[in-house]
């Protein structure tokens, strides 16, 4: 990778590391060629199954670790859609508990050395962004008729302004999409590109690389927090963005 | 031939130049969320029974804050490295 960078005094190359190449060699990437992106996806469907399928198959009453670690994402997502939904979001609760886990394990999974990070892509993040989109739209559409037009009409503002903020609103619903899904891929390549430059200055000290070694180490919790707050963010915000599909114009 | 390396010089350096710029942008992201956690701690620190129902919407509030800053750490990026 790095010979194919033209002469140009900088040795740090921190952007190759988001390049999805193929597994097996070869130069061409067609949709049915494996590449590093799809086996890491795979990597993350089979813990997330290893968790939850085989970690509660015990079914005991008194949870054993396994179990007790896949309740914990159990919990938490049933009570975060029924404390912004209530009863009527949790028919999607499994959307949001797929979104949830498997955006959990894929930045955790690229925190491993050596990995490749899946959603540090904008083709995953803007994907998942747009079926969030579509769905929230079409899910409203189907339960609420032409009634979903009530999320741009804002009640509780006064009658003259309410054109204006008509405008405002259908410009940022329909800017949600792409806010959500740069918001996931700017935060997991930036943690990731700043990690390959300071290993980059590491390498170019010599005798004082302890110093970037220290300043590495606490970027790395820094993208334990952010791996973590980043999936959360995502999943609380498609539950927001379902409440506007399922109870249009409670501003 | 001057000519042309001189170009491919200047685009360099204006691309750099720009990436140092878009940097500038972090700071207003960083200010953001200390107005964010700020407020919450001293609303926490009046009522602290409260606090904890509001620990959800702080992080929302950080997230966007974040997003902007993050915005503008990309831009850098891309203009440094991805010509």
């Amino acid at each position: 990778m790095a010979a194919e960078h033209a002469e140009s005094g900088f040795n740090i190359f921190p952007m190759d590391q988001f390049v999805i190449k193929p597994l097996f060699g070869g130069d061409s990437l067609t949709w049915y060629t494996p590449t590093n992106q799809a086996l890491w996806m795979g990597v993350a469907i089979v813990a997330i199954v290893l968790l939850l399928v085989i970690g509660t198959r015990g079914r005991a009453l008194v949870p054993t670790r396994t179990q007790s670690i896949a309740e914990v994402f159990y919990n938490f997502t049933y009570k975060m859609i029924e404390d912004i939904n209530g009863k009527a979001g949790l028919k999607y609760f499994p959307q949001i508990m797929t979104l949830f886990t498997f955006l959990v394990f894929a930045n955790i999974l690229g925190l491993v050395p050596y990995s490749f990070t899946v959603t540090s892509q904008a083709a995953v993040t803007v994907l998942l962004a747009i079926t969030v989109f579509l769905s929230v739209t079409i899910i409203g559409l189907v339960k609420n008729g032409a009634g979903f037009l009530k999320v741009f009409w804002i009640s509780s503002a006064p009658l003259p302004l309410r054109p204006i903020l008509a405008i405002i609103e259908v410009i940022s619903y329909f800017v949600r999409p792409v806010s959500h899904s740069i918001r996931l891929m700017g935060n997991m390549m930036a943690g990731h590109a700043v990690i390959m430059v300071f290993a980059g200055f590491a390498g170019a000290l010599g005798i004082f690389a302890a110093f970037p070694v220290v300043a590495i180490m606490a970027v790395y919790g820094l993208e334990v927090i952010v791996a973590f707050i980043q999936a959360y963010v995502f999943a609380i915000l498609t539950v927001i963005y379902m409440n506007d599909a399922l109870h249009p114009g409670s501003h | 031939m001057e000519n042309v390396s001189l170009g491919a010089d200047l685009v360099k350096m204006g691309a750099l130049m720009g990436a140092g710029l878009a940097c500038t942008g972090m700071g207003g992201a960083a200010i953001g969320i200390g107005h964010v956690v700020g407020n919450y701690l001293s609303g926490a620190l009046r009522n602290p029974s409260a606090a904890g129902g509001q620990t959800a919407t702080m992080f929302i509030g950080i997230a966007f804050s974040e997003a902007l800053g993050i915005f503008s750490f990309l831009v850098a990026l891309l203009l440094m490295y991805a010509q």
